[in-house]
């Protein structure tokens, strides 16, 4: 029973195909008309795998673009598509931490998969990816060499700007006292960790906690989010990468409509 | 078409009870014309003291006339630029934002009756919020120095009173009472004072009365409803006509309605309660939740803004008592309209979150509820004071929760989108099903 999980996220559209075991997954930017991003995804995704489109039994859509795609069968919530993804690559998991481009998210499960509680920052950029971005352009580096870059810092600048406006500021500032750029983009990350290890409080923190989304795979960052919580965090790595996990909880949740 | 799972009918005394809140608006407009007085206040004010000037003295509180204002959004951003043109903050009360913008403008929100805002003759506030006695200050300087007289009512929950703290306050009552009869030139009269109290009494009374029919299943009234009802408690709560429809109306025919298994929402399937003031502009999300067979029953804002409560014999929330007691005099009646008010539900937790969260507690388990949404208000610090430690609490009683971000004045600072989707997220932890998905 091949089922597929769309995540239509606000800055990229991201597919994962499912039987038993992921068959491929694919991404690609939502722009202005998502419906046709996913599809084109999905097609991209279809071909990878080698499956043809009327295999597909059941479609699931979720992210904040999910009420564009009109082609799905059902849609979730993000919250519980990680809740369902995360609990599938690590059962012992029991707080998730989802930062993606524009949001940051922590859902708390029970021993089933079951969410109990959650939260999400919705408001404040300065607290998701388009703050590493901002950062990156500011300090003329590309956003992939982020995290390596900032492994190499030597010490601690703490940011004090609550805003991705002011952090910019703040960060301008820095470039102009000579500050490493090392430094700088550690204290980026670190910032960006503050925001969600306090939203993680809120909730409460319960281990084992996973780190998921887009921002899990800049290596600086989820070494500024082990820092803060003083363990280290599980970032999915062999099922799917870090980003795909919301659309895997998609498919997986797919697969339970079919089987009802 | 939403699944019906339990008879709904509309309520009979609803088209009075708007009629009610219009005259409201309408006498405060026409006040002059009649030969009458206009004063300004809070909602929470002691307004069975004015009542003693005579029957002809009508009032404009402000919190309703900020939320009448949210409801129009046009008009409300209309009184929130000419507010932060005049160089107010955006973070300050929006209640009070929209009121004095209201001056500003010089419009009232009832063109009908007044293209002008209509200006009191003098003003009649308490203090317990931050905000209180500031609005008015400045709101009588804007509207060219009409005279105002404040009550301290911080005097701690009332869990604590003293006569040390009752004397205080009635101390200024009575000199209120004096200030009064200077600024208006009128002699007070006593009588029509005892006559308001009793008024008040019976308001509060009732109306924490048929919030607690709302314990039924189905409930017979849902919060969006409430707000169109509770209101006249927070215009005038010693006013006879208010006491009137809470005893004489509205409660007879919420008891009928549960009595006959008459719900608010026919497909109730869930009990939730809210917290704090609504976004006012957005009540179609209270439509949205029926979509997941959702009702919300009410709130501690709803109940206990102008509801009074006790812990009955068998440990559970019910109406407040009305006091047995003869009132013979002023001060007889300064002294128990001072104890009825201090046990005010939405005042305690001015003192600590604890107080709030376990009424609310106390709430979702005799309410019967699913869960619990908090509001945090960036339009309100006052009632939202504590609000993250409440859902510490909250969530340590095992109860499900979810806050969303907004502002009960100011559209700008609400996001209906996001918060529709956080309601599903929600939903589908505590696996409610939404009746028309796709």
């Amino acid at each position: 029973m091949i089922t597929v999980g769309l995540d239509a996220g606000s800055k990229n559209t991201k597919v994962c195909i499912f039987d038993d075991k992921v068959l491929s997954t694919a991404s690609v930017l939502s722009g202005f008309d998502q419906e046709e991003s996913a599809e084109q995804v999905l097609n991209s995704a279809l071909d990878k795998a080698g499956i043809k489109r009327e295999e597909i039994k059941h479609i699931t859509v979720t992210g904040a673009g999910m009420d564009a795609i009109k082609f799905a069968d059902t849609n979730i919530t993000t919250i519980t598509a990680d809740a369902r993804g995360t609990y599938f690559i690590f059962p012992s998991v029991r707080t998730i931490v989802d930062i993606g481009a524009e949001e940051g998210r922590v859902v708390k499960i029970d021993e089933h998969g079951k969410v109990k509680d959650f939260g999400i920052n919705e408001k404040c950029a300065a607290g998701a990816g388009a703050f590493i971005e901002a950062m990156s352009r500011a300090l003329e580096v590309e956003i992939e060499e982020m995290g390596e870059l900032s492994l190499k810092s030597t010490k601690q600048i703490p940011m004090n700007a609550q805003c991705t406006i002011f952090a910019e500021s703040e960060v301008v500032s820095l470039i102009h006292q000579k500050t490493n750029k090392e430094d700088i983009i550690r204290a980026v990350h670190d910032a960006i960790a503050d925001r969600n290890t306090s939203m993680l409080r809120q909730i409460g923190i319960e281990k084992d906690i996973s780190l998921i989304g887009g921002m899990a795979k800049n290596i600086g960052f989820v070494e500024a989010m082990n820092r803060n919580l003083g363990f280290d965090l599980l970032v999915p790595k062999d099922v799917v990468a870090p980003e795909y996990v919301s659309a895997l909880g998609a498919a997986l949740i797919a697969q339970d409509k079919i089987r009802g | 078409m939403l699944e019906t799972k339990y008879p709904t009918e509309p309520l009979k005394c609803w088209n009075k009870a708007k009629t009610l809140r219009e005259n409201y608006y309408k006498d405060f407009a026409e006040a002059h014309e009649k030969g009458g007085l206009r004063w300004a206040g809070g909602a929470w004010s002691f307004d069975a003291i004015p009542a003693g000037l005579g029957d002809d003295v009508y009032s404009l509180t402000g919190e309703p006339y900020g939320a009448t204002v949210a409801f129009n959004d046009k008009f409300a951003l209309e009184c929130q630029e000419a507010t932060e043109a005049r160089g107010f903050a955006r973070d300050l009360c929006s209640y009070m934002r929209n009121y004095w913008g209201s001056i500003l403008i010089n419009k009232y929100a009832w063109p009908q009756f007044s293209e002008e805002f209509p200006k009191a003759d003098f003003i009649w506030q308490d203090h317990i919020c931050c905000s209180h006695s500031k609005w008015y200050q400045v709101a009588s300087e804007l509207e060219g120095g009409i005279p105002m007289f404040s009550i301290d009512v911080s005097v701690g929950p009332y869990e604590e009173l003293t006569d040390h703290k009752i004397n205080y306050i009635v101390g200024q009552m009575h000199d209120g009472i004096n200030w009064l009869e200077k600024v208006t030139g009128r002699d007070y009269d006593d009588e029509l004072l005892i006559k308001a109290v009793k008024n008040e009494f019976r308001s509060c009374h009732y109306w924490a009365a048929i919030c607690e029919l709302n314990k039924a299943i189905p409930a017979p009234l849902d919060e969006k409803s409430m707000y169109s009802l509770y209101v006249l408690g927070t215009l005038k709560k010693s006013a006879q006509w208010t006491a009137d429809f809470y005893e004489k109306e509205l409660y007879p025919e919420v008891k009928d309605r549960v009595a006959r298994g008459i719900a608010a929402v026919g497909n109730e399937k869930c009990r939730i309660m809210t917290d704090t003031q609504p976004p006012w502009a957005f009540l179609r999300i209270f439509r949205y939740l029926e979509q997941y067979g959702c009702v919300s029953i009410g709130s501690l804002y709803t109940f206990g803004l102008i509801g009074l409560w006790e812990v009955k014999a068998d440990g559970t929330w019910g109406p407040k008592t009305i006091p047995e007691i003869e009132i013979t005099n002023r001060d007889e009646a300064l002294r128990a309209l001072a104890d009825w008010n201090l046990s005010k539900p939405e005042w305690q937790h001015f003192y600590h979150p604890k107080l709030k969260s376990d009424m609310m507690i106390r709430i979702a388990k005799e309410w019967k509820l699913d869960g619990v949404f908090l509001h945090f208000n960036r339009g309100c610090e006052g009632l939202s004071l504590g609000i993250a430690e409440n859902r510490l609490a909250i969530q340590k009683a095992g109860i499900p929760n979810m806050p969303f971000e907004g502002n009960m004045g100011d559209e700008r600072e609400f996001d209906l989108e996001r918060t529709m989707k956080r309601v599903d997220a929600f939903m589908e932890s505590i696996d409610m099903e939404k009746i028309r998905k796709f």
